[in-house]
């Protein structure tokens, strides 16, 4: 569609001569997106429609052939149309609207387009009214490809284009499977300022079914992709047994356990009924949790963190980096048994999938040792040396001021019982480390070159005590980067290094173009 | 701001016994939670005005709301709610002027620094590169008076700087220069 190109200088212009793309799909022309993607998106309402009609109108259908004698049935449509002969005139409707729909789906695939340019991402689309999306570049969060079941079975898949801000997401739905990964390839390297090419995947010669049979059997990362000491997985039965020791589990539980003592007790059944909403609300929280976490892998490539996960459905996601903005690992209360740990991150997009869908956007790692912790912050936190490493692990399960932590002063324990000791912070070059709490033991880690801002406060209480509370400010997420019951001098002094190390830190970062010249990294 | 040591204190814990770590001069031990060498530009005195009017507007909604008890059963103890409601809504207006002159900010090299509260203290540093937009408002009261209100928005919702009383021009050119210091120091997300 090179007649509808305006404006701007094809990408192949500013390429180094020689250089080839993975795909012809970022050379900043318009493309269309696959094209079974109006089934895919809208078609399967008209399946399951056109199933209803088949089926109930399958009687009719076949006294009509043997000319059995007419069904009295008032209920169906179907009956009614044949009883009055109506049945050529709604045969003709249905197949007019069926010719309209498909014209409809065609003409929505054609106007449906896409590109990419060196500088953006634009999607325009829309018949009647006209929509054009575009996304910056250089302000890409993360590339997720999901490919559902159904969409499995054509070979398409859906790129999702992360950009800052709320639901500001740009979706390709549906590419080619083989294209979608190329596609990302080639977004990933145009954002990181590189100029250099790698040489072009060679297409796959094997037919269209062999392919999609080894697309179902293949692992969901291929192990040839990214080298495998960097690649951190979930086994199955520790997936199980987390949720199993999961404090949303616990508390089931004992609600279950509440009622029915509570019903036996009074012999009244009310307890149980008020019950099962909350019980079907929890249960279904932990099934999406074990269903959105099977088969997890978290790996390192070049143009950032790749986590991938699902069974029928698959998505992966690479992130950048840089656009991690804080992280938290965290231990619920009976994950301290078997040693277990999650890792949370907030990031700057926000995508409208609610619930347990947003999981994935914001868990990098569900269950893991602390091996795997540390892997995983290896991963997330590039250029960290052995004694940043020893310095996270002190976060993670030590207490008291072993490291260079500064904890809570002993008056504290008045509002820290139990974590006085642990209570504390740190920092490691270019990174913050705030640790909390001894029963329900976690730690915030936040790159000084993402926090926004940094506050101090303090309340009556506080003042009382001499203490004061200290926050970065980060984007919104499941991750809150505050830390109380500080020493007031100490917490005055995080301030002012905090300060100061933020807009440091802020200068020399380089990551939004992370493969440029002179990117840090 | 007049420092009035401890004026809020409840208990007065002396030990040194906590201190097991060497403060830097650069932070002296103080009673107080502050920032040294810190020269706080203050908002307009008028601002008093429109917090004590809009505090007002408050404790009546807030008097209306806990008299419904009273008003609407035979127990006279009801009435207690809403005695309890004017005390500590007499008490905060009392304050007011004092409040108002505990707001305070001061434009660094690189950053903003803000301050507000007397019983809850809020300091606040803004870096100029993490503006995402600044907003001018203005209410019914403070157009009046002729004031209007700056907030500095960054990228995480808790990080909002709103300096409330500034007289419509200083807002304005206050407003320019932190775009103009923005623009010099643009730094990603």
């Amino acid at each position: 569609m090179s007649d509808e190109q305006s404006g701007g200088d094809p990408i192949e212009d500013l390429l180094p001569p020689g250089a080839v793309l993975s795909t012809r799909l970022a050379d900043g022309e318009w493309h269309r997106l696959h094209p079974a993607t109006p089934l895919l998106k809208g078609g399967f309402v008209f399946i399951v429609i056109a199933g209803y009609f088949i089926n109930s109108a399958r009687q009719q259908l076949i006294d009509l052939v043997f000319g059995a004698p007419h069904a009295h049935d008032d209920g169906d449509p179907i009956a009614f149309l044949t009883e009055h002969g109506r049945l050529p005139i709604a045969l003709l409707i249905i197949a007019a609207v069926l010719i309209l729909i498909v014209v409809i789906f065609y003409l929505s695939w054609r106007v449906h387009t896409f590109r990419i340019t060196d500088e953006v991402v634009e999607v325009r689309s829309g018949l009647v009214r006209r929509s054009l999306r575009k996304g910056r570049l250089d302000r890409i969060q993360g590339i997720n490809i999901v490919r559902p079941f159904f969409a499995r079975l054509f070979g398409a898949a859906r790129l999702e284009i992360d950009v800052a801000g709320h639901d500001a997401n740009v979706r390709l739905d549906y590419l080619s499977s083989s294209n979608a990964d190329g596609l990302r390839l080639d977004i990933l390297r145009l954002a990181s300022g590189s100029r250099e090419r790698e040489a072009a995947q060679a297409p796959d010669a094997r037919g269209f079914v062999e392919q999609r049979v080894a697309d179902f059997i293949a692992p969901e990362l291929d192990p040839n992709a990214v080298p495998p000491e960097s690649v951190v997985k979930v086994h199955v039965g520790r997936l199980i047994g987390s949720i199993l020791l999961h404090d949303t589990t616990f508390t089931l539980l004992v609600l279950i356990v509440a009622a029915a003592v509570g019903s036996a007790v009074t012999g009244k059944y009310f307890a149980i009924y008020a019950l099962v909403p909350l019980v079907l609300g929890l249960g279904s929280f932990l099934f999406r949790r074990f269903t959105k976490s099977l088969r997890y892998s978290i790996a390192s490539t070049p143009d950032g963190v790749r986590v991938g996960f699902g069974l029928l459905t698959l998505s992966n996601e690479t992130l950048p980096p840089g656009r991690i903005h804080s992280i938290e690992v965290r231990q619920p209360i009976l994950w301290r048994l078997p040693g277990w740990w999650e890792i949370k991150i907030n990031r700057a997009s926000k995508s409208n999938a609610k619930g347990a869908d947003a999981q994935r956007n914001t868990t990098i790692l569900p269950v893991g040792n602390i091996d795997d912790v540390l892997r995983v912050l290896g991963l997330l936190l590039p250029g960290t040396t052995d004694e940043s490493m020893a310095m996270l692990k002190l976060g993670i399960r030590g207490r008291g001021t072993d490291g260079g932590f500064t904890t809570s002063p002993t008056r504290a324990v008045v509002v820290r019982p139990f974590s006085f000791r642990r209570n504390g912070f740190a920092g490691i070059p270019g990174v913050v480390l705030l640790r909390r709490g001894a029963v329900w033991r976690s730690l915030t880690i936040v790159p000084e070159a993402r926090a926004q801002s940094i506050a101090m406060t303090q309340g009556p209480l506080y003042r009382a005590l001499r203490l004061a509370r200290v926050h970065v400010h980060t984007v919104n997420g499941p991750v809150r980067a505050e830390l109380g019951a500080l020493d007031m001098a100490d917490a005055m002094r995080f301030f002012g290094t905090e300060s100061a190390q933020v807009i440091t830190a802020m200068g020399t970062d380089g990551t939004h173009r992370w493969r440029a010249e002179g990117s840090l990294r | 701001m007049k420092t009035r040591v401890k004026r809020f204190s409840l208990l007065s814990v002396r030990s040194n016994t906590y201190d097991n770590k060497d403060n830097t001069d650069e932070v002296r031990v103080t009673d107080r939670l502050n920032l040294p060498g810190i020269d706080w530009r203050r908002v307009s005195p008028k601002y008093v005005y429109v917090d004590v009017i809009s505090t007002i507007v408050l404790a009546l909604v807030l008097l209306v709301v806990s008299s419904v008890p009273a008003y609407f059963s035979a127990v006279v103890q009801w009435w207690i709610l809403p005695a309890v409601v004017f005390v500590i809504m007499v008490l905060v207006i009392a304050f007011v002027p004092r409040r108002v002159r505990a707001i305070g900010f001061q434009l660094r090299d690189d950053d903003l620094l803000f301050r507000r509260g007397l019983l809850f203290q809020r300091f606040v540093s803004v870096p100029y590169g993490r503006m995402q937009l600044i907003d001018i408002t203005r209410g019914p009261v403070s157009r009046i008076v002729g004031l209007s209100d700056l907030h500095f928005v960054t990228a995480a919702a808790s990080s909002t700087v709103a300096i409330p009383g500034l007289p419509i021009a200083d807002a304005e050119e206050l407003r320019d220069q932190l775009v103009a210091l923005a623009e010099t120091r643009r730094a990603g997300l």
